[in-house]
Order: structure tokens, then C-alpha cells, then sequence
């Protein structure tokens, strides 16, 4: 039932593998809205996966429902070979599948070190009363995640900011701090949702070079919604686009710029 | 001069040093780095480990003696590793600016042509690959961090880490080669080529032998008593000089260790972390370091604050002489006690200088008030006065002889003369043998005897025998009237201020002085924001009425301060111009270590100057920037030309001598 076919190499020369994420037919509803209607797509191991569109497309639902936050009224999501059944957000983290925030949601009171260590949070297997009174295996357990951590603060060049009050950070560096923490969780499928909104040219350009690091060094399958479309068209191996809950196409960065429903939905076309 | 024949003690070169730390003192910790937030340390007899394993790697590629390596990134315990093990293959070493362009980094490795680049990361591997083809001989390159490298061609390029891997596997094969090439290193071997910047033309490559490097670190290390103990911080560039002799020169020759922080941008916390006992920054740093402490105090509680300026002006009173063991009362002693355990202390612990044993700064003249600061404080600040040419050092103040306005005696076995132009020329063990491949300017710079001419102007102070300096001397100059131009001397009064970042004085042959003005954004920036003042850019910043007129204000106050000095009250600023950009070595406006290139500059702004001469008010202006990865862009501004008071001088009578 599944498409098992190997997957293909991208024009960089990277192997994409199998599928590791598939959704069928999806219809999301929210009382008589439509946010999203009868849409499949794939994902496959080690790519990087665009969902693009207009303002109120439904990227963000779509997002959502990938991520177990919305559950869809109709359609299955298959993960990794086996239909998911319907889970709490918590739980589809726990199967390997972190996010970040359209308008970033971290801890706006604790430093940046403390954010990231909540990513951590599924590795931790001591209970509070071990950790309130940090016997030896809670202890381990701090240092092995804070390793893993401080990797993750060195790989996205974050260490001066390390003891820093989130609340005292400009927004691009919030954003990657977010970024920091959803790689914390040592994801197979990392979520971004809208990586570079609000962002300048520069912070623009230092994200993109971590997306692609994040892609090309641990191989996490990326899926991201992005509204900049030269910055998609760059990242991205495949591109989803979808307009009023639809999806109006599917392919290479190529294929979908030469879309003529794309060109429509993006440039507006005459209703007469 | 007295020079040892036979080197210090047999220790010929920086590998025999290494040796000696290793087997002496080989568990005393030699470097370390703070990574993955842990600061992380090598000994003395691991860091000969994974320097033998490089070298031998390095023999593995094929790097011959002779080859010169380029070594390009941030102060790293491994691009310090890589300096000495290119040396003890019998290889020279070439340390090139991290931030330079990659035609300016094409300039030098094709000038050296060297067969092989160490550099730290992907960032520095695209700019050597964006060049490559200029480069004939380059064969191979090394890189640290393999981040973003993966889809790169490896046929030339290699981890660091796999190098060392090969070589520790070669061993057996190139031992005994290694220990061949280490046994020819003698005093006349070259251990370092480093690029001076240069103010004008082409960088130069200076070449130092072992002899320079060693006899120069054991001097000055006599001088201020530098033992085993010591720690430092290096994050000063390691094409610098100064970087090499302290962090490579002293090191080896003291055996103390290299601290080297996390990243450029967390300097101020890793030097909290370290509290070196022996440090060296250029004024730079001390002058944000200072505002920052203002700018905090000025956050802080009314008591505190309070306390901070009584004590502080206590400090300011009795502080210098305590520090320069000069007599002082009793009560002012108890007090100023009192003031280190309630605000200096703290204040030096925060700033990371509890353990200073000797500090020192030079590059450029530093603000009195701010050296006085420091050292009322008990922080042993001193200044000294070096170029690349002497392996540092030529003058430096001794503890108990320490003032803001002299340069100090000259350092041991210097020998210092002032020729009847006012230059300042030098003979010294530390002496470069020569600017590579240029026998022309080495000729013009050093004479059949070795003194070299320093192309400063300066004097020797009567009574104390301190060296002072005027100013360059091809930029000292006489005004249309005779009276004397000393461009530099205005330029520093004016840059003490803290809301000034740099200055172009104008005026060599001229009837009057103009000036060239660049605020400093973090300043100027902090009380735009105290004061209400929304900006969007630092254009607009510059162009602010409020801004001009502080400036203003300023300029008028070293007027009257210009006057008063006989020689110079021709140099008084008559206009000026707040620029629309910051100077930046990135379009050739300054120098990698900040110093200003004034035929450059005069070129490049020639409608700006025309326009402060010929007396209008605002000036229409385009000009090319160039960004950090080369690409190039265009400003345009329209600036406001501003008069300052000046005070009305006698005429010269001297000018007429």
C-alpha cells in the first residue's frame, strides 16, 4: 500500500531515501470551514520538503495535523510504515518529530541554556523527586543531555548567549534559539513553520545555511512552511503548494515555478 | 648587543622549546579552550603529541622544507598547533587575517605561493576555493571544523583530524625524517612570515627567524618577570605579531598557558572565566570596556552609584601612586582599601582583571583619563611601542615609570637613535631579516648596520629618557602658512572622546584644518536612546542635528585645548564633517588593525574635501561599500558641513626660523 520505491538523488548529488512520512487525503474542518481539503503528499527520509502558498492557504493547519496538534476529520497520516493512530502532540514527539513556532513560542523568562534543555525533555527518565535530590543517576542524566545541548548551542553559534534571558534577545536570534531547541530533541522529522518571517536579508541568509547544515550533517528530514519564495525555491528538494485548502501542486522547485495554477494563485488571475 | 651564539641555552627553535616544556613540565596544562561550554585543556606532553602527529601527517601530504603554509581562522589551540608543527618540518608558517576578503588572501598566497592552507572552516575554505585559480602552486588544504564541508572534493581537501590520523599511523615511515628536519632548525632558520597591513600599497611579508622570535619573548619575559604561571587570553588576530610573540614566542619560552575563548563573541565572559594574569589589548578594548561600566553604573541604584564615583575619585587621587610605589598617607591608604573591597574588586572581578599581573596596550594612543582609569583601579596597565619589524618590541615602560603620554625606555638589548628628521630608527636582536621577495624596501627600511627606520617621528624626553611619539613621518607635515601639521596629535585628543570611533585630519599644506568624523554607533547609539532620539540607520544617526552639534561642542573643546600648545595651534579644526559611513578596511579605508589610510581616504572623498574647503554647507555624495563577502554596493547621502570656533592664535614667529 505504501510506495516503497527508493527514493532519488537530489541535483547536489544527496540520496533521498523511502517515504517516512505520507499523508492520504487529508480534510481538516473546523465547524463549516474548510482548512484543508482531500490533500496527500509524501515526505521521504534526508529531504527537505516545502508546503508553500497564500495567506490563509491552510500551511499552518497542514503543519498541525503532521505535527498531531489538529486531528483531521477524514484521511490517515502514516509514519514511518505504520498508520498513526490519533495521538496526543506529546506523543508524536516522543516517535521523533520536533517544531518550531510561526510566532515562537519558548520561555521568555529562562536563559537560553535552560530553553534548550526542554527540548531534551524525552530523554530524561528520572522522575522529580530523583532530580530534586540529584542522586547519581539524575545527575548522569543532566550531563548527557547538556552534552548533547551544548552541541547543539555550538553547531548553531548561539554560546554567547548561552546565560542570556530569551526576553532580551532580538527576534532573529529567538528564532534560533527555537531552532535549537526543536534539534535538542534529536528529531527525525523536524518541523519549521515559517523559519525566516520578520526576518532581514542577513538573518535570512544565516538561517537558510543552518537548514541546510541541520539537513546535511544529523540527515534530519526537514518539512518547512515558508512565505519567502526565493528562500524556498533555494532550500527545498520538493514543493507542496496549496491554495484555499487545496493543493495545486507538487514537485521539484522547477516544476512547481513553471505550474501555471501556481503562477495564478501567486500573481491572481481575472474571475471574469 | 649581546647574543648568545649557540641560542638560549641549545633551544634553537620553537620545536627544541616544545620539547623542553614536554619533558620538564609536560603535566602542566599548555592550552585550553572553552567548547561545548566546558573550557577543555591540553598539557605540555599532549600538546607534543598532537603537534608530532601533525607534522608527520603534513611530511604524509608532502609538505617539504622551504614550503610555506598559510594558516588562516580565529585564535584555536589547533591553528597554534599547526604554526609550530609546519615549523618542525622544516616548513614557514604564514598566519593570514581571518576577515581578509578573498583577494586579499589571493595577494598573499600567491605572494608566499604557498603549497598548502590550514584553515579553520568552511567560510575560510570557500574563500581559499574562490581563488584557487589565481593560485598555481596551492596544492593542498587543511580544514578544522567539517561542518557544511561533506559535498566538498576531497582530493585536495582533508580534515585536520584525518592528517593527524594518517600521520600517527605513518609514524613508523617518518619519524626519523621528522626528527632529521627538527635537528636542522637553527637560530638563522625562519620560524614566522607575517603580512604587515600596511597604510600604503601592497602587504609586505616580514620575515622572522628564530632567532628574532626567541631572544625577543626571553627579553621581554625577563623584563616583566613572566614565569611558568601565567595565564593569557588570545584573541587578537593570529596574523598579528603581538599574537604570535605572546601566544607562541612567550608561551613556549616561559612555558604558560594559552587560554583561547569560545567564540569572538564571547570574549568579555570567556576573559571573566580565565582572569589572565597577563594580558595585551589595544585601546580599543579597555575604551568599551569602560563605557560599558558607565553605561551600567548609570542603570544602577542611587547608593551604589554614589559609592562607585566617591571611591572611584578616591582612586583617581591616590590609586596611580599606590600602584607606582610612590609615598602616600596613611588615612588615604585605609581608605583606599576600603574602596577595593567594596567597589574596585568587585569592579575588577567583573571586568575579569583580578589577576593582572602586567597588562599592556598598544597599536594606538590610548586616552589618559582611560589609562589613568585602569590603573588607578591597581591594574598594572602599561603601554609599549613595537612593529612587526621588531618582533614587537622597541620601547617599553618599566613598572614605577608608567604615564599616558610617553611610549617608555627602550626594551633590553634595544638600541634606539632620532635621526636629524625626527625618525625614529632601531637596532635590536628582534630585527627582521627581510620583507620577502622585496629586496627594495627591505634595503630602504634597514641599513648595512641593522637599524631600521621606523617611519615614526618622536623624541627622547630629557631627564626620564621615555620615548615620545608625534606621529607618522611622512603624515607630519607643514601647513601653507610653515606652521607644523601633526595630524595624529588632533586626532587622538578628538577620539578620547567616547562618542568619536575615528578621525582624518586634513590640512598638509593648506591655510587651515578640516576634518573627517565617524561616531561611534554603540555610543552614540546608547544616548540616542537615553535621550528620546529615534534613528533608523546609522546614516541617519550621523546626520542628526542634536548629534552634530554634541560633536561640535567637542571639536571646539580641543580647539582651545590645541591652542594652548605653541607648536601646533595651526591645527586647529576650522570644519568639519560627520561621515556617512563607518571607515572600514573592507573598501581600503583603514588597515586590518585600524589605522587610518589617508592617501586612500583623501582620493576616495576628494568631493567631500573640495567641499569643506571651498566653504559650502552640505555636500551631495556617492560612495561604494564593499560587504563582508566581497560584493559591492553604493551609499548616497547628503552631509552637513560644520564650522567650529576656533581660537585666534599669534602669528608664528617660530615659522619663520
Amino acid at each position: 500500500m505504501l510506495d516503497a520505491s527508493e527514493g532519488y538523488v537530489t541535483e547536489d548529488g544527496r540520496k533521498i531515501g523511502g517515504v517516512v512520512m505520507e499523508m492520504k487525503n487529508i480534510t481538516l474542518r473546523f465547524g463549516g470551514v474548510v482548512a484543508i481539503k482531500d490533500i496527500s503528499f509524501d515526505i521521504r527520509e534526508g529531504e527537505i520538503r516545502a508546503i508553500i502558498g497564500p495567506n490563509g492557504a491552510g500551511k499552518s493547519s497542514m503543519l498541525n495535523v503532521i505535527s498531531g496538534f489538529y486531528v483531521p476529520q477524514e484521511g490517515e497520516v502514516w509514519f514511518r510504515g505504520a498508520k498513526r493512530p490519533q495521538m496526543r502532540p506529546y506523543e508524536v514527539a516522543r516517535q521523533g518529530i520536533a517544531r518550531t513556532f510561526q510566532n515562537i513560542a519558548l520561555f521568555e523568562g529562562m536563559s537560553v541554556l535552560d530553553n534548550v534543555m526542554t527540548g531534551r525533555l524525552n530523554y530524561m527518565k528520572t522522575n522529580i523527586f530523583q532530580q530534586a535530590l540529584w542522586m547519581g543517576k539524575a545527575e548522569r542524566e543532566e550531563t548527557e543531555n547538556r552534552e548533547m545541548v551544548e552541541k547543539v548551542i555550538d553547531f548553531l553559534e548561539i554560546q554567547h548567549i548561552r546565560k542570556t534571558p530569551v526576553a532580551r534577545l532580538p527576534y532573529g536570534l529567538k528564532k534560533r534559539v527555537e531552532l535549537a531547541r526543536a534539534l535538542a530533541a534529536e528529531p527525525k522529522l523536524l518541523l519549521l513553520d515559517e523559519p525566516m518571517a520578520g526576518m532581514n536579508v542577513e538573518e535570512k541568509e544565516d538561517m537558510s545555511r543552518f537548514i541546510l547544515d541541520v539537513n546535511d550533517e544529523f540527515g534530519t528530514t526537514i518539512a518547512l512552511i515558508e512565505h519567502d519564495m526565493g528562500v524556498v525555491m533555494d532550500l527545498s528538494d520538493r514543493v507542496v503548494v496549496m491554495d484555499y485548502g487545496k493543493k495545486i501542486g507538487d514537485g521539484t522547485p522547477d516544476e512547481v515555478r513553471n505550474n501555471q495554477e501556481v503562477i495564478d494563485a501567486y500573481l491572481g488571475v481575472s474571475h471574469d | 648587543m649581546a647574543q648568545t651564539q649557540s641560542g638560549a641555552g641549545g633551544l634553537q627553535s620553537l620545536p627544541a622549546l616544545l620539547h623542553r616544556n614536554a619533558t620538564q613540565f609536560g603535566d602542566a596544562p599548555a592550552y585550553r579552550e572553552k567548547e561545548f561550554g566546558i573550557w577543555q585543556s591540553w598539557t605540555w606532553a599532549e600538546t607534543a603529541k598532537e603537534i608530532e602527529a601533525l607534522a608527520l601527517g603534513l611530511i604524509n601530504l608532502g609538505v617539504n622544507e622551504g614550503d610555506f603554509v598559510a594558516i588562516i581562522g580565529r585564535n584555536r589551540p589547533y591553528l597554534y598547533w599547526s604554526m609550530v608543527a609546519v615549523q618542525s618540518v622544516g616548513a614557514v608558517p604564514v598566519p593570514v587575517y581571518q576577515d581578509a576578503v578573498a583577494e586579499e588572501m589571493a595577494y598573499v598566497l600567491g605572494h608566499c605561493g604557498a603549497r598548502f592552507v590550514i584553515a579553520s572552516d568552511q567560510e575560510q575554505v570557500d574563500k581559499v576555493i574562490e581563488v584557487q585559480d589565481e593560485l598555481h602552486q596551492l596544492e593542498h588544504v587543511l580544514y578544522l571544523d567539517p561542518r557544511g564541508l561533506r559535498k566538498y572534493d576531497h582530493h585536495t581537501l582533508h580534515q585536520y583530524s584525518h592528517v593527524q590520523d594518517q600521520g600517527r599511523a605513518a609514524r613508523d615511515e617518518w619519524i626519523t625524517d621528522l626528527q632529521d628536519r627538527q635537528a636542522k632548525l637553527t637560530y638563522e632558520s625562519t620560524c614566522v612570515m607575517l603580512y604587515t597591513s600596511g597604510t600604503t600599497g601592497k602587504p609586505k611579508g616580514v620575515v622572522l627567524s628564530n632567532r628574532n622570535v626567541i631572544e625577543s619573548a626571553k627579553n621581554s619575559a625577563d623584563f616583566d618577570h613572566l614565569t611558568r604561571g601565567e595565564n593569557i587570553l588570545s584573541y587578537l588576530p593570529m596574523a598579528w605579531v603581538g599574537d604570535f610573540i605572546f601566544s607562541i614566542g612567550q608561551a613556549y619560552w616561559c612555558g604558560f598557558c594559552v587560554n583561547c575563548p569560545e567564540s569572538q563573541d564571547t570574549m568579555m565572559t570567556d576573559l571573566r572565566e580565565i582572569g589572565p594574569t597577563y594580558f595585551f589589548a589595544p585601546p580599543r578594548v579597555f575604551e568599551t570596556q569602560l563605557t560599558n561600566v558607565m553605561i551600567r553604573m548609570e542603570d544602577a541604584g542611587a547608593l551604589k552609584r554614589r559609592m562607585f564615583h566617591h571611591f572611584l575619585g578616591h582612586a583617581k587621587k591616590v590609586g596611580g601612586d599606590i600602584l607606582d610605589g610612590n609615598p602616600v598617607g596613611f588615612m588615604d591608604r585605609l581608605k583606599y582599601q576600603l574602596g577595593n573591597l567594596l567597589v574596585y574588586g568587585p569592579l575588577k572581578d567583573t571586568l575579569g582583571y583580578s589577576r593582572i599581573r602586567v597588562g599592556y596596550t598598544a597599536g594606538e594612543a590610548i586616552g589618559p583619563e582611560i589609562f589613568d582609569f585602569y590603573r588607578s583601579l591597581g591594574i598594572n596597565l602599561k603601554q609599549l611601542y613595537g612593529q612587526t619589524e621588531a618582533t614587537v618590541f622597541i620601547t617599553v615602560q618599566p613598572d614605577g615609570e608608567v604615564r599616558a603620554d610617553t611610549v617608555g625606555v627602550p626594551a633590553p638589548d634595544v638600541e634606539i637613535r632620532i635621526d636629524d628628521k625626527g625618525e625614529i630608527h632601531y637596532r635590536s636582536p628582534g630585527v627582521f631579516v627581510e620583507y620577502y621577495k622585496n629586496p627594495e624596501s627591505t634595503a630602504s627600511t634597514k641599513d648595512a648596520e641593522g637599524w631600521v627606520a621606523t617611519g615614526d617621528a618622536g623624541f627622547i624626553e630629557e631627564g626620564s629618557g621615555h620615548l615620545r611619539i608625534i606621529d607618522r613621518a611622512k603624515d607630519v607635515g607643514k601647513m601653507a602658512n610653515g606652521s607644523m601639521f601633526a595630524p595624529k596629535y588632533v586626532e587622538n585628543k578628538l577620539k578620547f572622546y567616547p562618542d568619536i570611533l575615528e578621525v582624518v585630519l586634513f590640512g598638509n599644506g593648506k591655510d587651515r584644518c578640516a576634518a573627517f568624523i565617524n561616531i561611534d554607533l554603540t555610543a552614540v547609539g546608547n544616548w540616542a536612546e537615553r535621550n528620546n532620539i529615534a534613528y533608523a540607520s546609522y546614516q541617519e544617526l550621523a546626520g542628526h542635528p542634536k548629534v552634530l552639534a554634541s560633536i561640535q561642542s567637542h571639536v571646539e573643546e580641543v580647539n582651545r585645548s590645541v591652542a594652548a600648545d605653541e607648536m601646533l595651534s595651526g591645527c586647529q579644526v576650522h570644519r568639519f564633517v560627520v561621515l556617512h559611513k563607518e571607515l572600514d578596511a573592507d573598501d581600503g579605508e583603514i588597515t586590518r588593525t585600524r589605522k587610518v589610510r589617508r592617501g586612500f581616504v583623501e582620493d576616495k572623498y576628494d568631493d567631500i574635501i573640495t567641499a569643506l574647503y571651498d566653504g559650502s554647507d552640505t555636500i551631495s555624495t556617492t560612495t561604494e561599500v564593499t560587504y563582508e563577502d566581497g560584493r559591492k554596493g553604493s551609499i548616497s547621502a547628503t552631509l552637513n558641513i560644520v564650522d567650529a570656533a576656533v581660537v585666534p592664535v599669534a602669528q608664528h614667529k617660530v615659522a619663520a626660523e
